[in-house]
Formats: C-alpha cells, structure tokens, sequence
C-alpha cells in the first residue's frame, strides 16, 4: 500500500477490519465497563454501549452467547466482558463482540478462575481420559461437604431414599472462607485413606462466587484430580460452575442430583430383579411349551397315528422283494439247466463206446485163439494117451491070464501069493481070463525046495 | 448354593442377566435350561435378598482429626 493510493471507503473499511482481526489482543480481551443503552432485540441478540467516564464503545453479545448469562444486564450496571474488537463493516464503526460477561465487583475472582481453568486445561486436567466410571452399586458413599446447611441434608435424604443399603460416611469440611479449599482437599485425601469408599460426593449448596470460591482452588482441582475414588462434584446450583466441576469424575447439577448419580433407586433395582425373575420363568415356560409342542407333534406324526399303514408299505415292499427272490431263483435255475444241458451233450459226445466195441473185438479174437490152441493141445495130449494105452496094454497080467495064468483073491482083497496066506477052509476068488470062479482050501501042500518063493 | 453367597449383588445381577437373556435365546437343552432356571431363581432370590437386608450398618461421619463417631444418618 503506497501513500499515494486513493482508498474507497470499503477498501478503508476492509483495510481497517483486516488490521483489527490482525491484532491478538483485540482478538481475546477482557474489557471492564458500565452498560448503557442497553436494548435486548426480539431475535434475542443484545446491543448496548460499554463506557467509563472518558470514553465507549458499542458492544453486542449474540444469542448463542448470551443465553447462558447467570444475570440479567441493564444500564448502569458494572461488568467485566470477554470478547474480541473488530470493525463492523456497515457502519464503519469499531465494536466489541462479547462472548462472556460478568458482573464486576467479582471481576478478580472471575479472572483467576479463567486463569487457573486454562492452566488446567493446558495440563489435560479436563481430559475425558482421566475420567473414572462410577460404580454402578456403591456400599459405601463418602460425602465432603459441611454437616450443617441443606446440601448435607438433600444428599443424605436422597441417599437414604433410593439406596437404604449403602453406608454413608460424612467428611465434615468447611465450605466457605479462607480454610475452606485445605478443609476440602484434606477431606478428599482422608477419604482415599480410608479403606471401603466407593464413590466421594463433594460440593455444597449454592452461594455467591466469593461463597463457592473454595471450589475453584487449585489445591481442591489437585485433590480431586489426584484421588483415586471416584468423584461427583455438586457444588451450588445449576448456573455454578467451578474449577472441581471440570475435574470431579462427573459433574451434578445440585447435592441431590449428585446423590442421585451416586446410587441407583433401590426400587428400580428391586423392580429389575423381579423383571428377569419374571423373564427368566417366561422363558423356561416358554420353552416348556415348545418342547412339549413338538412332542405333541411327533406323537401326532402319520407314523404314530397309522402304524398298519406302515406296516402295509413294508408288507407290500416284503412281497416285492419276494417276488424278486423267486424269479432270480428261477433265472439262476435256469441258467444252471443250460449249463446242464451243455454238458450233457458234451459228454455224450465223448461216449466210451468205440473203445467198447474195440475192446470187444479183441476179446473175441483172443476166444478164438484161446479155443484153438487148447484143441491143439488137447489132440496131442490124446494122441501121447492113445500111445500109452497102447503100450500099457502090451504089459497087462490080462494078456498073460489069456497065457492060462490067474490071481487068487482072499475075501479081503488081498492077493494070496504064498501057501502062508491061506489056511484051510478059507474061501478065495480065482480071477481067470474070461471070469471068476469061487474056491474053498482043502489041504496045503507045500513045494519043496521053493520055500522062498 | 454355598458359591453364590460370594457373589457382590452386581456380580449376581449380572450373572442373572447372563442366565435370562442364554433362556430367552431358547436353544439351551431343556434340561440344562432347567439347571439355569434354579440357578437364576436362586440369583434373584439372592439379589432380593441383598436389597432387603435389614443388617443396617452404622453410618460414620469422620472428622478432619481423624475422630470416628458411628451414627444414623435419616432419611429426612
């Protein structure tokens, strides 16, 4: 941008804008001041003028800002804003944005809190990942807050309401003035000492900022961020927000809500158990049923309600499978015939019979042969009798009987060849030629000189 | 039932919750689905039994000094 340049009044006003946005400190300032003209619009975005005595400026504090104010703004009043400067180009005039805003008067105490929250923040004190889960079903409570006032008071009621089993141990601690924040952080420390505790509810009821201050000191943020129980903070109301809120496990909005996150309602509990009391017979019955169903139904089943149809397909399959029986039988017997026959035929065809009628002939030849050669020898053998005879013939005592020579014949037999055969009146046979006559010895009569004859 | 007098009543309501919701899928054999049913009735019993125990233990308030006095906190 050279000197000799000729701005038009938007290139100024963009030029300005720019060298506004440019600047860190217009960007994020805190700005101490008295409202005046201060005007609410319908659409819920507030315009007014801060001022002091010498000077003012035009602020607005949008609807998305603002809705979270704790107070109602109005003129006259002091206040302590935070918010960044920028040019507004329609007008060309400069103003602030406002993002928070508080009453002055609290201003310090506003401004130590924001500094000890982005200290903190910067720490990662804040981090969800330091959060701890709440036990769902606490035996034992531990409460930090004053025995006196109504925090106490809700906190125990609404404790005793909805989880009469659980035992509460109350760490008296003083709230509010100078010994408030060691009162509290020693509490949260005693309490970790202390063996059985499972969830620390730590707060008070509501109160001005100087009244909560307590809450929003650093050793309090380090006592809660360093204990290893769980903690539920509930410090003042709603609207109250404090350092311990940001750090504590969970935050609730009052001392009741906190005694509400720190148990669960005895009934509803009572009430869950008899639901799946409840569910748990629903089910076995349910399935009693369908068991019983399906039983139902396989005692309905065709086979069950029609065994002789049953039966009658099997007996009817039993006569297929016969009738198939018989005929392969009798396709077997069959084929076995054939084979038979075959065989049969074969062997007639190899009947011995030629070699019988063979061997017949040879037999009979060999009769023949036999026949003649015993003829043969039987001519023979007849012809060497023959000869025999003849000769024997020749010698024959007959031949020489015809010579008149005869035998004498004792009635035994016996040939009488000497005179001491006989006696007399022996009777002997005289054989001669031509036959016998009969004899009886009269006389014996010895040869002489024959004696050995 | 000498193992489940153990149990802490989140333990049991859980083991409750296991046993209602392995029925409720109804592919539990009848008779082991039987054996679950005893043992989530005696569950309930026990989680019935926990949340009406009249044994009230003593509430404590613990002073900074370390002092213990038992009291009984009402329900106002």
């Amino acid at each position: 941008m050279s000197n000799d340049q000729i701005f038009t009044i938007s290139n100024l006003t963009k030029y300005l804008k720019r060298t506004f946005d440019n600047d860190e400190t217009l960007q994020n300032i805190w700005i101490k001041g008295e409202i005046s003209n201060f005007k609410k619009h319908s659409r819920g975005h507030m315009y007014f003028t801060i001022k002091d005595d010498q000077a003012r400026i035009q602020a607005v504090m949008f609807a998305g800002s603002n809705r979270f104010l704790k107070f109602i703004p109005e003129d006259g009043m002091n206040i302590i804003v935070r918010g960044y400067v920028t040019v507004y180009e329609a007008t060309g005039q400069y103003q602030v944005y406002v993002q928070e805003m508080q009453p002055d008067g609290v201003g310090n105490l506003y401004l130590a809190f924001e500094q000890l929250k982005q200290k903190l923040q910067m720490a990662s004190y804040f981090d969800d990942f330091y959060k701890k889960p709440l036990p769902k079903f606490p035996t034992e409570i531990g409460v930090v807050t004053s025995p006196t006032g109504a925090a106490v008071r809700d906190i125990i009621t609404t404790l005793k309401r909805r989880f009469p089993i659980a035992r509460i141990t109350l760490f008296p601690v003083l709230v509010q003035g100078s010994e408030a924040a060691y009162s509290i952080a020693k509490a949260i420390k005693q309490a970790n000492e202390t063996a059985g505790i499972d969830v620390l509810i730590v707060g008070r009821g509501g109160g001005s900022i100087e009244e909560l201050w307590a809450f929003n000191e650093e050793i309090v943020a380090e006592a809660i961020f360093q204990s290893a129980i769980p903690i539920i903070s509930a410090v003042g109301h709603e609207t109250d927000t404090t350092i311990a809120d940001f750090i504590a496990d969970i935050r609730a909005a009052t001392p009741t809500a906190a005694a509400e996150l720190a148990v669960p309602h005895w009934e509803d509990l009572y009430e869950k158990v008899s639901q799946r009391k409840l569910r748990l017979q629903k089910a076995i019955a349910k399935q009693i049923e369908t068991e019983r169903k399906k039983l139902t139904n396989l005692q309905r089943a065709y086979a069950f309600r029609y065994p002789e149809q049953l039966v009658n397909q099997h007996e009817q399959h039993l006569d297929r499978l016969i009738d198939d029986l018989q005929r392969s039988i009798k396709q077997l017997l069959e084929r076995k015939k054939t084979v038979f026959l075959q065989l049969e035929k074969d062997l007639q065809r190899n009947h011995p019979n030629s070699f019988l009628n063979r061997s017949t002939e040879r037999l009979q030849r060999s009769e023949v042969l036999l026949l003649q050669h015993i003829n043969t020898l039987k001519k023979e053998k007849e012809f060497q009798f023959k000869q025999l005879v003849t000769k024997l013939e020749a010698l024959s005592p007959l031949k020489v009987m015809t010579r008149g020579y005869s035998l004498s014949y004792k009635d035994s037999g016996q040939i009488v060849k000497s005179i001491s055969d006989v006696e007399i009146g022996d009777r002997i046979t005289i054989k001669l030629k031509d036959g016998s006559v009969f004899c009886q010895i009269e006389n014996i009569e010895e040869s002489r000189g024959v004696k050995d004859e | 039932m000498s193992e489940t007098k153990e149990l802490t009543f989140e333990e049991a309501l859980e083991s409750l919750e296991a046993v209602v919701e392995k029925l409720e899928q109804g592919d539990v054999p009848l008779e082991k689905a039987i054996t679950m049913f005893q043992e989530g009735m005696a569950l309930s019993k026990l989680c019935h039994e926990k949340l009406t125990a009249v044994e009230k233990q003593m509430d404590r308030i613990l002073n900074e000094d370390g002092k213990v006095e038992l009291t009984t906190f009402q329900e106002d």
